[in-house]
């Protein structure tokens, strides 16, 4: 019997029979993955016009990010707005969860949804909303209210992970860690917080990643100095195809790859000591 | 032996059928402040960055220029064309979007929960990377491949599926395109997430019973994964209705839609009053859409949470 | 080492008036008992009868809206799980799993500032006292389940608390262990000498184990003896029939004199009064009669209408003249089958006067 007519699922369909199924998912599959992967080769092609594969292989768009001071500004400012962020939003987050989930709060549920609503609510209202905010504050341009308002955005990835990890976590055992005499924060320090470490560690890339990548909000409020990388690049993709960015691109994406293969591999763990 | 012999004596002093309750009920409160006083950090962000700016901007959408009350701005949204034309607009790309990523979406998600465990996970970093890349580098990527001399028109012209270049980026396909491959990880995973959660019994059992594989399959397994798929068509719907970046890149100015329209009034015109309400009306069509999506499906569920309920 | 764990005083504990309200549902209804110093007792009920809602109140973590508890002279209602020194153990164990053996049985003895070799010595002593001596360095992964349960026990005693509060520790057992781990925690009870609060809803676990048994639905007191008490003279309806199995057959009571279907009845106990009772007929307190009327013994006449055989004994259901039916149950030892009669036959069945138990009729009688 051929693999063709073999059956591929609980029903009798074989494989044969749904080759357009394989077919289909593969070609989506290669549609999702492919454009961020070919920007890196073209951004090691000489040409203007970034080729495909490049005929005459060079650096020389990544030697113009390292040394255009610009760039180089707009990258610390993203780095330590994304740093901040993270340290920021995960313990808010967390607070927040764990007193959600244990608590028998009456307006639990609504306190919830509200911490949950920047990700329902459009990000260019709360972007202008924010830089109305700022202005009268005199905040705008400012690493402290980006970071702010880019916690604001991950709180709610935060408090989505750890409540759910939370959910699938025995409590009995922080009850039992209380008896035997520990005090609350102690029996979640020892307890309860290294066995929810995965989920820790996901918020904590998520809220990383989420301000790093964030575009409209920093269009509005990030600038002069302490302009964000996302911001630069916006600015300069509306106008031309720079292939600076190709290079910066391919920087991102080796970034964010490693930072999944980061929380890959923490989850793998998850099951084990 | 009634129950009233087993009443310990010494227990209570007479008289006092409630010992405790004043302390106690203090204790419950104090544990209450506790909790909440865990949450009001984050709360405290929230309303701060958000809310309250939101609820200004409310306010400035009803002031005139002049500062007073009036309905102004909103009357410019109704009667001009323009406007029309943008709502129409971000409706029609927002709709298209969603039904594009439906229709190739279930399909991948559907080829996903059929794999081997192993291999399913392999996939799924063809879902994941996307998830965790940039939208800003992605959207650069859609415009150097579908730009006029890209590699998407150079490879279509040398298999001759053209002759000659033609203008795929800077017009509401690109735009469309580039959207959709934002978009699709948003269909993809709760739709995954809700098929391999359907007991492959019934599906059997269906089988089993002589059904045809096409119509167990209709019949069994496609109602069962319909909450998964309408959750994920509306976070899809959603996101679009809001979006800004990609049509800004990928729309050459050909595709405006709500945002854009939004940014551009505070930037070429300062008019905070028109921004205003073109952001509250951005604001009423995504909760309104999802006040009805919820009044048709648990919402809790597709934002994956649900706070309280827990504790003991 | 060993013999020494919780050798400290063991205290009693006094609960009074415990209310807890959830809505407008009555978990626990105005409960009060006493458990006496170095006692095994065992709270006893159906799921969501409210015997666990009671044992969170002894631990903590359930806060009642009013009540007393005292553990002997101290009022311990409003003091945090923490600062309470009771031993507790989890149905699911709780073990750590973060933690090896050593670790998880260390924890108490840490939190109290134990360390170094007194910490090894009393870990290892605890672990002794339940049998698993040298399984420090384990993880929680490689034991069994009685393993892990023996585990969850060392931790609760190693910081030799005064009370012992378990919360259907056996439950996840299969039933030989089980009934093995009964035994055992008897007898650990006996040697440790704390007072012990245990909760299940498994009625010969309770029989087993128990100094005194409380049994508890819908939030209330039912009954709160020793166990031979309980199951002997039942003090309602409730409590005869989730303890054991009964029928229950109704009586009449008339000037302190019983009778059933015109025939007057001999009593372990005089009814005080009028009402309505019911007789409770226990299926192994029945025995077949034939010729003569024995002495200080009641005999009811009816019709065998099924037979059951269950390996280790067997089970007669006949009909009374009344149309009542009532199970008998038998050994099946070869001669004692030899007399029992085919489905069908006449059958006359014999109640010692002292098996013979009225039971005030509440109206709640099982279907």
């Amino acid at each position: 019997m051929s693999w063709f007519s073999k059956a591929a699922s609980e029903t009798q369909i074989t494989h044969g029979s749904r080759v357009w199924l394989y077919i289909l998912a593969g070609l989506v599959m290669v549609f999702l993955v492919a454009p961020t992967v070919i920007v890196i080769p073209m951004s090691f092609s000489e040409s203007q016009y970034l080729e495909f594969p490049p005929r005459t292989w060079s650096v020389r768009w990544y030697e113009h990010y390292f040394a255009s001071s610009e760039w180089m500004a707009a990258t610390r400012t993203s780095v330590l707005v994304a740093f901040f962020t993270m340290l920021v939003a995960t313990p808010l987050g967390v607070m927040a969860a764990y007193g959600l989930f244990v608590s028998n709060l009456r307006f639990a549920h609504l306190i919830f949804l509200l911490l949950i609503s920047p990700m329902m609510v459009p990000v260019v209202l709360i972007a202008i909303g924010v830089f109305y905010v700022y202005a009268k504050l005199k905040m705008v341009h400012t690493v402290g209210g980006l970071v702010l308002a880019h916690s604001m955005l991950a709180i709610p990835l935060v408090l989505i992970v750890v409540s759910s990890a939370l959910k699938s976590y025995d409590m009995n055992q922080e009850m039992v860690a209380r008896s035997l005499g520990a005090s609350r924060l102690r029996a979640f320090m020892v307890i309860t917080l290294p066995q929810i470490r995965f989920a820790l560690i996901t918020s904590a890339l998520l809220s990383f990643i989420t301000s790093f990548d964030e575009v409209i909000v920093a269009l509005f409020v990030s600038g002069g100095d302490n302009a964000t990388l996302t911001r630069s690049m916006f600015i300069t993709l509306r106008d031309q195809i720079d292939p600076t960015i190709a290079s910066i691109s391919t920087i991102m994406v080796l970034v964010s790859t490693s930072l999944l293969v980061m929380a890959q591999m923490f989850g793998q763990n998850k099951d084990g000591t | 032996m009634s129950v009233a012999d087993i009443l310990h004596p010494g227990a209570a002093a007479a008289g006092d059928a409630a010992p405790n309750a004043d302390g106690l009920k203090a204790d419950a409160a104090l544990e209450r402040m506790k909790l909440f006083g865990l949450c009001s950090p984050a709360l405290l962000l929230v309303v701060v960055t958000m809310v309250l700016p939101v609820v200004w901007l409310f306010y400035l959408s009803f002031l005139s220029d002049e500062g007073t009350f009036s309905l102004e701005h909103y009357e410019r949204l109704t009667a001009s064309k323009a406007y029309a034309r943008i709502f129409w607009t971000t409706f029609k790309v927002s709709i298209l979007t969603t039904i594009i990523c439906v229709a190739i979406g279930y399909p991948l998600a559907y080829f996903l929960a059929q794999l081997p465990k192993r291999a399913a996970a392999l996939c799924m970093i063809t879902v994941l990377l996307p998830f965790w890349t940039s939208l800003l580098v992605r959207t650069y990527a859609w415009l150097v491949l579908l730009q006029r001399k890209g590699l998407v028109n150079t490879w279509a012209i040398e298999l001759g599926l053209w002759d000659e270049p033609i203008k795929i980026v800077h017009n509401l396909n690109g735009t469309l395109i580039g959207m959709v491959h934002i978009m699709l990880p948003f269909l993809v995973l709760p739709v995954y997430g809700s098929m391999k959660a359907i007991d492959t019994d019934f599906v059997k059992a269906a089988s089993n019973l002589g059904a045809s594989p096409v119509k167990a399959f209709w019949k069994v397994f496609f109602p069962l994964s319909l909450p998964g798929l309408f959750a994920g068509a509306l976070i899809v719907f959603v996101l679009c209705l809001g979006f800004f970046v990609t049509p800004a890149v990928l729309g050459g100015g050909r595709v405006i839609m709500v945002s854009m329209s939004i940014t551009d009034t505070i930037e070429l015109f300062f008019n905070w009053g028109a921004a205003s309400a073109l952001g509250v009306v951005l604001l009423v069509m995504t909760l309104g859409t999802l006040f009805l999506a919820s009044r048709l499906l648990n919402l809790d569920k597709i934002l994956g949470g649900g706070g309280g309920g827990g504790g003991h | 080492m060993s013999d020494n764990l919780g050798r400290g005083e063991a205290l009693p504990i006094f609960i009074g008036n415990v209310t807890k309200t959830y809505g407008k549902v009555f978990a626990l209804d105005d409960v009060s008992l006493d458990v006496k110093q170095g006692e095994f007792m065992t709270l006893l009920g159906p799921s969501g009868s409210g015997k666990t809602t009671l044992l969170m109140v002894l631990a903590g973590f359930t806060r009642p809206d009013h009540g007393s508890l005292k553990f002997g002279d101290r009022e311990v209602i409003r003091t945090p799980p923490h600062k309470r020194d009771v031993g507790m153990v989890f149905q699911n164990y709780a073990l750590f799993p973060h933690m090896n053996v050593a670790a998880n049985v260390g924890f108490p003895l840490k939190l109290r500032n134990v360390s170094g070799p007194e910490l090894a010595e009393r870990v290892e002593g605890a672990l002794e006292t339940v049998q698993l001596g040298g399984y420090g360095e384990r993880g929680i992964d490689q034991l069994s389940g009685g393993q892990k349960q023996r585990v969850a026990l060392a931790r609760a005693i190693v910081f030799e608390p005064r009370i012992l509060l378990m919360d259907e520790p056996l439950s996840a057992l299969d039933k030989k262990l089980r009934e093995h781990m009964q035994i055992e925690l008897r007898h650990l009870h006996d040697k440790l000498g704390m007072t012990t609060v245990y909760v299940t809803h498994d009625q010969r676990e309770a029989l087993t184990m128990s100094d005194r048994i409380a049994v508890i639905n819908h939030g209330k007191l039912m009954q709160l003896d020793e166990p031979r008490t309980i199951y002997d003279f039942p003090a309602n309806t409730f409590v005869a029939d989730f303890i054991g199995e009964s029928t229950f057959v109704p009586v009449s009571v008339s000037g302190g004199k019983v009778s059933y279907d015109g025939t007057a009845l001999q009593t372990a106990t005089t009814p005080d009064g009028a009402g309505k009772y019911n007789l409770m007929m226990r299926p192994e307190r029945l025995a077949f009669v034939s010729g003569k009327k024995p002495k200080d013994v009641n005999v009811f006449k009816g019709t065998v209408s099924e037979l059951v055989f269950q390996g280790e004994s067997f089970l007669m259901y006949a009909d009374l003249s009344d149309g009542t039916q009532v199970a008998v149950r038998g050994a099946t030892q070869k001669d004692a089958m030899a007399n029992v009669p085919e489905v069908g036959a006449a059958v006359s069945l014999g109640l010692h006067k002292d098996d013979t138990v009225l039971i005030p009729d509440t109206g709640d009688l099982p279907a």
